[in-house]
C-alpha cells in the first residue's frame, strides 16, 4: 500500500535533522534579493560618485524618457515575398518527413517548419522502425541555428572558396592515390545505401581506399557477436512489446544501449492488462533508466555481471559455470532464471557488457528461449562502427602509411582515448579533410574544413533496420555555405548529379522495386519489400574475436576485477557529446541525478564514505561535492561526485560526451571529458580513485520546487495487491472530516467552492501513466521548443529558477528493506552480537543502498478549483470553460502569489529577460537562434509568472481547423507537445466530454488518482497509479 | 481579371460620377466626341465596325495584346495595313493566323514562324469562334486613329474653377455676414441703453442702485459649493487625463506614407477584386497576407498603365502619378516592360504595417473570415473607399470584446458548432449563441 512508503527526492531528506530540507519545505523562494548584500556594503555606497540627487535626477529622466517613448509607436515594416512559393502561407506550418541520422541518433521525425524555418521535431508516426524523436533527437533542430557552425570551407583556419577546395583537394587526392598511399574514409555509422555505393564508386576511383566507419560510443562487441553468429554486421532487434519477462544484465535498453528506441515497445506491456503486465529484472552497477524502471534492480559490479550472464546461461540453456557470486545475487540470478523458462518465448535477455562472449551468450539464451522479441532477421543497421579498424587506422597513421585522411561525422581527436595518437598521425598524413558542422577539436587540427550542413539542411538515406528504410530531405535552403560529404564524394569522383539525384537513382535502382520515390519521400519511411538474402559480409578473420564454442564459460573465467569498477555510460541528455553547444539539452536535468549542466562521478554511499567523498546541500538548497580523481592506466581525470542512491558499492559511473573544448560558446562547456578513460572501447574499467579537496557547485534540481512535505504524491502497488484487492485499499480517495465524519474529498459538501458545469464543449484532460513513462524526458524538450521556454544557464538553475514548464520528478522509495528490517528487530535479543541491536542495527540496510525509482512528470495541474486564481490581485490568471488555467501574461505584475499558493510548485517566474540579454547567451540571444522560437506563443518578459498552458495554442488550432472544415473533432487530434512527444504512451491527452476518447475512459480508470487529492484542487491532470510486478516466480 | 480589364473604358464613366459637377460637362463633351468619332470611322471604314471590334478586342484579345505597346504579343494599331505593306500579307492570312495560329506555324508559313520565334516561342491561343464579321470588327478598331492627345487636352484646359468654387464661398459669407449682423444688433442695443440711461439723467429719473453682492463673490463665500465644484473640476479632469491617456498606442485612422501609392479605391473599390484575391492567407491562416508581387503581375503583367482619365484624377486629386506608381512595382518584382521579361533582380517593397496587434494578443483572420464570415469591411472599414489606407478600427481590447459580446456565432451548416450549439443554446435559453457566451471573453483565447 502507498502510505506505508516514505518517497524521498536526496539523500538529504532522509536526514532528519536537515535544516536545509525543512527550509524549503517551508519557503518556496529561497533565494532573498540581496538588499543586504548591496545596502550592507557600506565603503562602496560612500565611495560612489552618484550622490541622492544625482539618484533621482536620473530616475526621473528616464521615467520621463519612458513614457515620451512609449506614445509614439515604432514604425513596423512588413516585407512580402517577391514570388511566394505556393507551398508556403505565413502563419500555417508545414510538415515534412525526414530522418536523422547523426551516427549516434537515428530517428524518423517529423519537421515543423513555419515560414521555412524549421522550428520543432515530432514524432513520425508512420514510422515502423525502432527509435521515435528522443530527447535529444527533438533539441536536434537547435543546431540547426547554432551561431558557432563553420559557415564556409576553410583551410588551414582561412576562408577559402568551394572552387579552390575542390581543385586543391582533388589534385591532393590524386597525388596521394600516385604515391600509392592509402585514402581513408573515416565517418560515422552512415547506414545509407546511397553512401555506401558512393563510398565504393570512389574508391573505384583512387583505388586503395578503406572506409572506416567510427561509432564514439562503440557497439563493436555486439556487432562482432552477431556477425559471428548470423554473418551479418547488425544489431538483433528486440521488440520489447513481446516480452513478458525482461532480464537485463547491464543493458541500459530505455536509453542508448544498442542504438536505442526500445523505450516504446517496452512500455506497452508495462501497463497492466487483466491483470497481466512484463516483469522486468535488471542486472546493473549505474542506476540507469532501465534499472529505475525495473520491478527488481540487482545493483552488482560489472565482474559480477559477467557471471550472472553465464549462471544466466547455464541455468537457462544448459552447461555449467563456475561463479563466486554472493548469496542474495545467486538467488536473484535463479529466480529470473526460472521466471525466464516459465516465460518461455516472452521471455528475453538483453546485455550491455562490452564482450563478444557476453553478447554471444546474450543472444544464445534467447535462441534458447525462442524469444519472440528477440529478432536477429531484421538486424539494426545504425552501428557500424569497428574497434580494431579504428586502432589499425590510428597506429597506420602514426606509421606514416596514410596518405589522406576524409572525415565525416567523427570527431575523434575528442572522441578517441588515444586522441594524442591520432593527432600525431594527422600530421603525417599528406591531406586531412574534416566535414563538419563545428570548427571541433577535430576540425582544428586538420588542414581542410568542409563545412557541413545541418541534417535538415541534408539529402540523404539510412537503412534503419534491414529493409527499413528513411529519407532525409532539407526542410530549408543552407543557411551557411555548407556542402555534405556525400556531395563532395560526387565532386571527387567528377559525378555531376546532384545527391538527390543520386539518392533517387539508387533507391529506384535498388531499394523501391517500383513504388513511388516521392510517397517514400513524403513518408519519410519505406518497408522494403525487396529484403534480399544475407550475403555474408567479408570480413577479415584477426578483425573478428571468434566466440568460442562456451562462451558463458569463458565469460565467467574473464571476470576478474580489481579495485573499482568504472562504468562509462551516456547521458540521456547528451548522448556522445556531439550536440553539447545545444543549451537545452545542457540544462535538461537528468531523469537519475536531477542535476543539469554537468557529468560527475556517481559513487555508492558506502564508498563515498570510504573514499572521503562529500555531497552537501547549501542553505538554499543547491548541491556541492569535492572531486575525485580517477585514473585508469595512468590517464586521470578530475571530477566532482555524487553520491548515487542505488549505485552498486565497489562501482563509479561517469558519462561520457562532456568536456567539449572547440566549438561551442564558453558557457556550454561544462563537464569533464570522459573519453580518455574509455581505453580500447571498453565502457567497463578498473579505476583507483583519490578524493581531491575543492568544491565543486551542481545545478541539480532535485531539492526543488518540493511539494512542501505533502504525502501521496506518488501512489504506487504491486501487481498482486492490485489483482487481489479493492481499488480502496491500493488507491484510495483521500478522506477530510465534515460533521466529525469522514468524506472523501471528492463529494460535492466539503468543496469551498462551486462547481462550474464543463460539460458541454470541450473538457481537456492529461492522463499522466507511471507504469509507462520511463522518464526519458523527451516531453521537457518537446515543451521547451513548443512553448518559447528560456534556458537560464547553470548558475540559476542552482538558485531553483529553472523554467521548465514540466518537470520530471524522480522520486525513491526503500519499500523491499522495511519487512527484512522488522523480521531482523523483533528477533533481535542482547546488545552484541549477530542478533545484537547495537551491531544489528548499523547493519539494516541503508534505504539509500538500492531503492525504488519512481518517474513523475509535473506540470500544471490545470486545477478547476485552482489556488493560484483566487490570489492573483490583477486577476492575471483565470479559468476557461475547456478546463485550461489561463495565463495572461501581459496582465501579470509579478507578485509571484500564484507561486506561492501553487501546491504543485509548477509555477515560473522569469527573474530576468532572457532573450536578447548577454548575460544569457544562450539561443534567445542572437537572430539566428531566435528563428527557432514558436511564434504563435508570446516570448515572455521579465517580471511575469509563468506556466504549463496545456499547449493552448495547439488545442485552439485543432478547434479552429475543425471549424473551418466545419466537422467534429476525433479523438487522438487533440495533443499537446508533451503528450505528441511520448512515445511510450504514458501521456494521454483529450477531450474528456468526448465519452469516447481514451482519456475519458482512464478517467474512470481504477488507478486513476489526481495529485494531492486531499487539497480538493480538482486537476484536469491525472496520474494513474504504478503497479509493480513484484510477483517472484 | 478580365473584368479589371474590360471595364478601363467603363472606368471613365465610373471615375466620372465621382467627380465633382463642374467637371460634368467637359466629360460629355468629352463623351460626344468620342461617340462622334466613333460615328465618323464607322462611316469610313466600311467593312467593320470598331465599337464593337473594340469590346470584341478587350474580350478575347487584350490580355496578350495593345494596339499601342508591345506585350506578350505586338501592337496591335494598324496590323493590317503594315502587314500588307510590310510583309505583303492580306487579310485572309490575318483570319487564319488568329483562327489558327499553332496550326500555321506548323504548316511551316515564314512569317507565322518569324512572329512565333520573336516572341519567345509562345504560340497565340486560337480563335476558332471568331466569325469574319467580328475579325473585321476587331480589325476596324485596331485601325482607328489614335486619339490620346485629344483627351490629355480636353483634361488639362482649366475647367472652370472660379465659377465652380463660388458655392463653397457663399456658404462663409452668409456666416460672415451673420457674425457682422449680430454685431450690430449688440452694438445698437448698447447704444439704446445708453441713450436711455443719458434720457434718465437729463429727466432725473432715480435708477435703483444694484446693493447685492455680486454673484460670483458670493460663489466663492459659499464653501459647499467650492467644494463640489473642485470635486467636480478634479473628476473631469482626471477623466480627459485617462482619456488622453488610455488612447496612447491606440492608432486609429494610422495612415502612413507606403513605398508604392496602392489605392485600394481604385482596385477594391472601382474594379470590385475581392479582398481575398489579393489577401488570400486570411482564409486559412493567421495573417491576411500582404500579396507577394506575382499576385500584383498576375493582372499588371498586362495593365502597365491606368485609364487617361484616371491618371488626371490622380494627379489632381491626391497628387500621385499612378503610372509611376505601377512603374515602382514593376521595378521591385524585376519586370522589363520594354521586353516584356523579368529581369531577375528584385527588391522586396518594405511596406508600412498599419494594423499593430501587440504580440502578446493572438488573433486569427481565418477564424473571422472563413469560419465566423464576418465582411473584412466590418474591423478594416470602407477600404474600397480608401485612397490611402489607414487604420479604421482602435483595434483596443475593449473593441474585440465588445463584438464578441453582440456578434452571434455563425453555426449555420457547421458540423463542429452542432452538438455544442444545442446544448449551449439550451443552457443559456436563447435562439442565437454569441462568441462570448461561446467563450470568446476567456483570457486563454487571445493571450498565450
Amino acid at each position: 500500500m502507498s502510505s506505508n512508503k516514505k518517497y524521498w527526492k536526496s539523500v538529504e531528506e532522509l536526514n532528519e535533522n536537515s535544516s536545509i530540507v525543512e527550509t524549503l519545505k517551508q519557503n518556496e523562494f529561497v533565494e532573498e534579493i540581496p538588499t543586504d548584500e548591496f545596502l550592507g556594503d557600506k565603503e562602496t555606497l560612500e565611495s560612489t560618485s552618484t550622490s541622492r540627487r544625482d539618484f533621482l535626477k536620473y530616475v526621473g529622466f528616464t521615467t520621463a524618457a519612458a513614457s515620451l517613448a512609449a506614445c509614439e509607436g515604432p514604425v513596423k515594416k512588413s516585407i512580402p515575398y517577391v514570388v511566394q512559393p505556393t507551398e508556403i502561407i505565413p502563419g500555417v506550418a508545414n510538415y515534412y518527413a525526414t530522418t536523422i541520422a547523426n551516427g549516434f541518433d537515428f530517428a524518423s521525425v517529423l519537421v515543423k517548419t513555419r515560414e521555412g524555418r524549421p522550428i520543432k521535431i515530432e514524432n513520425n508516426n508512420m514510422a515502423a522502425t525502432n527509435g521515435s524523436a528522443n530527447a535529444r533527437v527533438q533539441a536536434s533542430v537547435l543546431g540547426l541555428y547554432d551561431s558557432l557552425r563553420v559557415q564556409g570551407p576553410k583551410k588551414d583556419g582561412e576562408d577559402i572558396s568551394w572552387s579552390d577546395f575542390d581543385s586543391e583537394t582533388t589534385k591532393a587526392l590524386i597525388d596521394v592515390a600516385a604515391a600509392n598511399k592509402s585514402i581513408v574514409l573515416l565517418t560515422q555509422t552512415f547506414a545509407s545505401p546511397s553512401t555506401n555505393k558512393l563510398v565504393a564508386e570512389f574508391s573505384e576511383k583512387y583505388g586503395n581506399v578503406s572506409h572506416v566507419q567510427y561509432d564514439a560510443v562503440s557497439e563493436s562487441a555486439a556487432l562482432d557477436a552477431f556477425q559471428a553468429k548470423y554473418g551479418e554486421r547488425g544489431l538483433a532487434n528486440y521488440d520489447f512489446s513481446k516480452a513478458m519477462t525482461i532480464v537485463s544484465v547491464g543493458a541500459d535498453f530505455l536509453s542508448d544501449w544498442q542504438g536505442g528506441g526500445f523505450d516504446s515497445g517496452y512500455s506497452k506491456n508495462r501497463i497492466p492488462d487483466h491483470g497481466k503486465m512484463s516483469r522486468h529484472i535488471q542486472f546493473e552497477s549505474n542506476m540507469s533508466l532501465s534499472g529505475a524502471n525495473a520491478d527488481k534492480r540487482v545493483p552488482l559490479t560489472p565482474s559480477q555481471q559477467k557471471q550472472v550472464l553465464a549462471k544466466l546461461y547455464s541455468l537457462v540453456v544448459g552447461g555449467s559455470v563456475s561463479t563466486d557470486l554472493p548469496d542474495n545475487i545467486n538467488d536473484a540470478v535463479a529466480k529470473a532464471a526460472s521466471q525466464l523458462k516459465k516465460a518461455g518465448s516472452k521471455g528475453v535477455v538483453v546485455t550491455g557488457i562490452q564482450d563478444v562472449n557476453a553478447q554471444t551468450v546474450a543472444l544464445e539464451i534467447n535462441e534458447a528461449l525462442g524469444s519472440k522479441a528477440f529478432d536477429p532477421k531484421t538486424p539494426i543497421k545504425t552501428r557500424q562502427g569497428n574497434d580494431k579498424a579504428v586502432m589499425q587506422l590510428v597506429a597506420d597513421m602514426k606509421a606514416g602509411k596514410v596518405g589522406a585522411v576524409i572525415m565525416s561525422g567523427v570527431n575523434p581527436v575528442y572522441t578517441l582515448p588515444n586522441s594524442a595518437d591520432f593527432v600525431e598521425g594527422l600530421k603525417k598524413t599528406d591531406l586531412s579533410i574534416a566535414f563538419s558542422l563545428k570548427e571541433d577539436e577535430t576540425a582544428s587540427e586538420c588542414q581542410y574544413v568542409a563545412a557541413a550542413p545541418h541534417y535538415l539542411e541534408s539529402w540523404g538515406d539510412v537503412e534503419l533496420k534491414k529493409g527499413h528504410y528513411g529519407l532525409t530531405q532539407p526542410t530549408i535552403r543552407p543557411l551557411f555555405n555548407t556542402r555534405q560529404f556525400q556531395e563532395g564524394l560526387l565532386k571527387w569522383t567528377e559525378n555531376e548529379s546532384s545527391y538527390h539525384d543520386y539518392i533517387k537513382e539508387t533507391w529506384g535502382t535498388d531499394i523501391l522495386g517500383g513504388s513511388s520515390f516521392n510517397k517514400a519521400l513524403h513518408d519519410g519511411v519505406y518497408v522494403g519489400t525487396l529484403i534480399e538474402e544475407v550475403e555474408a559480409e567479408e570480413v577479415s578473420e584477426e578483425n573478428l574475436e571468434a566466440p568460442s564454442g562456451n562462451a558463458a564459460r569463458a565469460l565467467a573465467a574473464s571476470a576478474k576485477s580489481e579495485g573499482l569498477e568504472l562504468t562509462l555510460y551516456t547521458k540521456v541528455g547528451m548522448g556522445d557529446g556531439q550536440q553539447a553547444n545545444n543549451p537545452w539539452l545542457q540544462e535538461f536535468p537528468d531523469p537519475i541525478t536531477r542535476t543539469a549542466w554537468d557529468n560527475y562521478l556517481t559513487v555508492s554511499k558506502a564508498d563515498a564514505e570510504e573514499l572521503g567523498l562529500t555531497n552537501t546541500n547549501v542553505a538554499n538548497g543547491a548541491l556541492n561535492s569535492n572531486y575525485a580523481k580517477v585514473t585508469v592506466n595512468g590517464s586521470s581525470v578530475t571530477v566532482p561526485v555524487i553520491i548515487q542512491p542505488g549505485q552498486a558499492k565497489g562501482t563509479v559511473g561517469l558519462a561520457l560526451g562532456y568536456g567539449k573544448k572547440l566549438g561551442l560558446k564558453e558557457e556550454m562547456q561544462t563537464g569533464v571529458n570522459a573519453y580518455p578513460l574509455y581505453q580500447n572501447f571498453n565502457s567497463v574499467q578498473n579505476v583507483s580513485v583519490e578524493a581531491v579537496s575543492g568544491e565543486h557547485e551542481f545545478a541539480c534540481v532535485q531539492l526543488h520546487n518540493t511539494l512542501m512535505g505533502r504525502g501521496d504524491i506518488v501512489k504506487e502497488t504491486t501487481l498482486e495487491i492490485f489483482n487481489t484487492k479493492d481499488k480502496e485499499h491500493w488507491n484510495p480517495v483521500p478522506v477530510v472530516s465534515l460533521n466529525h465524519e469522514e468524506t472523501p474529498v471528492t463529494s460535492p459538501e466539503v468543496d469551498l467552492w462551486d462547481e462550474f458545469d464543463r460539460s458541454i464543449g470541450h473538457h481537456f484532460n492529461l492522463s499522466i501513466d507511471l507504469n509507462a513513462c520511463t522518464g526519458c524526458g523527451a516531453c521537457v524538450i518537446a515543451c521547451h521548443s513548443e512553448n518559447n521556454v528560456p534556458v537560464v544557464g547553470k548558475t540559476e538553475v542552482r538558485r531553483s529558477r529553472d523554467m521548465h514548464w514540466l518537470r520530471i520528478d524522480r522520486y525513491y522509495s526503500s519499500d523491499d528493506t522495511f519487512e527484512g528490517d522488522n523480521d531482523k528487530k523483533d528477533e533481535m535479543s542482547g546488545l552484541w552480537g549477530d542478533n545484537g541491536s547495537l551491531g544489528g542495527f548499523g547493519e539494516m540496510e541503508d534505504p539509500a543502498a538500492n531503492p525504488q525509482v519512481s518517474f513523475q512528470p509535473v506540470m500544471c495541474q490545470h486545477c478547476n478549483h485552482a489556488p493560484c486564481e483566487t490570489v492573483c490581485p490583477v486577476a492575471a490568471t483565470s479559468h476557461g470553460r475547456q478546463g485550461q488555467n489561463h495565463m495572461a501574461y501581459n496582465r501579470c505584475v509579478g507578485t509571484r502569489y500564484c507561486a506561492n499558493n501553487c501546491p504543485y510548485k509548477v509555477r515560473r517566474f522569469n527573474w530576468f529577460l532572457y532573450n536578447g540579454n548577454d548575460e544569457f547567451d544562450y539561443y534567445m540571444n542572437d537572430d539566428l537562434g531566435r528563428m527557432v522560437l514558436n511564434p504563435d506563443v508570446v516570448v515572455r518578459s521579465r517580471g511575469v509568472m509563468e506556466k504549463c498552458s496545456m499547449c493552448i495554442q495547439k488545442t485552439q488550432k485543432t478547434i479552429l481547423d475543425a471549424k473551418r472544415d466545419g466537422r467534429q473533432i476525433k479523438d487522438g487530434e487533440f495533443q499537446t507537445a508533451c503528450s505528441a512527444a511520448c512515445s511510450s504512451g504514458a501521456m494521454i491527452f483529450g477531450d474528456i466530454n468526448d465519452k469516447e476518447s481514451k482519456v475519458a475512459k482512464l478517467k474512470e480508470d481504477n488507478r486513476m488518482y489526481h495529485l494531492l487529492e486531499s487539497v480538493g484542487t480538482k486537476p484536469n491532470v491525472m496520474y494513474q497509479t504504478k503497479v509493480r510486478n513484484t510477483t517472484e516466480a | 481579371m478580365k473584368k479589371s480589364y474590360q471595364s478601363l473604358e467603363v472606368n471613365i464613366t465610373n471615375n466620372m460620377k465621382q467627380v465633382i459637377h463642374r467637371r460634368l460637362s467637359n466629360s460629355i463633351l468629352q463623351l460626344s466626341l468620342i461617340v462622334l468619332l466613333a460615328f465618323t470611322t464607322s462611316i469610313s471604314a466600311q467593312e467593320g465596325d470598331p465599337a464593337k471590334g473594340k469590346a470584341l478586342f478587350n474580350a478575347n484579345c487584350a490580355a496578350c495584346h495593345q494596339l499601342d505597346k508591345k506585350m506578350t504579343g505586338p501592337a496591335l494599331r494598324n496590323v493590317e495595313t503594315r502587314l500588307s505593306e510590310e510583309e505583303g500579307l492580306d487579310r485572309e492570312w490575318l483570319y487564319a493566323w488568329i483562327r489558327n495560329s499553332p496550326g500555321m506555324i506548323k504548316s511551316g508559313d515564314a512569317y507565322a514562324n518569324k512572329i512565333y520565334n520573336e516572341y519567345g516561342g509562345a504560340a497565340m491561343t486560337a480563335f476558332p469562334q471568331l466569325s469574319d464579321d467580328d475579325l473585321n470588327n476587331i480589325l476596324a478598331y485596331t485601325a482607328e486613329e489614335k486619339k490620346a492627345p485629344a483627351a490629355t487636352a480636353v483634361a488639362t484646359t482649366p475647367a472652370g474653377g472660379d465659377s465652380g468654387n463660388s458655392g463653397g464661398i457663399s456658404n462663409e459669407l452668409i456666416l460672415g455676414a451673420l457674425a457682422i449682423l449680430f454685431i450690430l444688433l449688440a452694438l445698437g442695443l448698447y447704444l439704446v441703453n445708453k441713450t436711455l440711461r443719458r434720457f434718465a439723467q437729463v429727466q432725473d429719473v432715480e435708477l435703483p442702485e444694484s446693493t447685492r453682492t455680486p454673484l460670483w463673490k458670493a460663489f466663492v463665500q459659499n464653501q459647499f459649493l467650492m467644494i463640489v465644484v473642485a470635486i467636480f473640476f478634479l473628476l473631469s479632469s482626471a477623466y480627459f487625463v485617462y482619456g488622453y491617456l488610455s488612447q496612447i498606442g491606440v492608432d486609429q485612422g494610422y495612415e502612413p506614407v507606403q513605398p508604392i501609392h496602392y489605392s485600394h479605391r481604385i482596385h477594391a473599390g472601382d474594379n470590385g477584386i475581392d479582398c481575398k484575391y489579393c489577401h488570400s492567407s486570411a482564409r486559412v491562416s493567421k495573417h491576411s497576407g500582404i500579396p507577394s508581387l506575382n499576385v500584383c503581375m498576375n493582372c499588371h503583367k498586362s495593365i502597365y498603365q491606368v485609364a487617361e482619365e484616371t491618371q488626371q484624377e490622380g494627379l489632381r486629386e491626391y497628387g500621385v502619378d499612378y503610372n509611376a506608381e505601377i512603374k515602382k512595382l514593376y521595378e521591385a518584382v524585376g519586370w522589363d516592360d520594354e521586353n516584356q521579361k523579368y529581369t531577375g533582380e528584385t527588391k522586396p517593397v518594405k511596406w508600412i504595417r498599419i494594423h499593430n496587434l501587440p504580440d502578446f494578443a493572438y488573433f486569427n483572420h481565418s477564424q473571422h473570415v472563413t469560419v465566423a464570415g464576418v465582411e473584412c469591411q466590418t474591423c478594416h472599414g470602407p477600404v474600397e473607399e480608401m485612397e490611402v489606407m489607414y487604420q479604421h478600427s482602435p483595434l483596443t481590447m475593449g473593441w474585440c470584446i465588445n463584438c464578441h459580446r453582440e456578434t452571434n456565432v455563425a453555426v449555420k451548416d457547421n458540423a463542429y458548432y452542432e452538438k455544442i450549439h444545442e446544448e449551449l443554446s439550451k443552457k443559456y435559453g436563447v435562439e442565437n449563441l454569441t462568441a462570448a457566451q461561446m467563450g470568446g471573453l476567456e483570457c486563454g483565447k487571445c493571450h498565450y
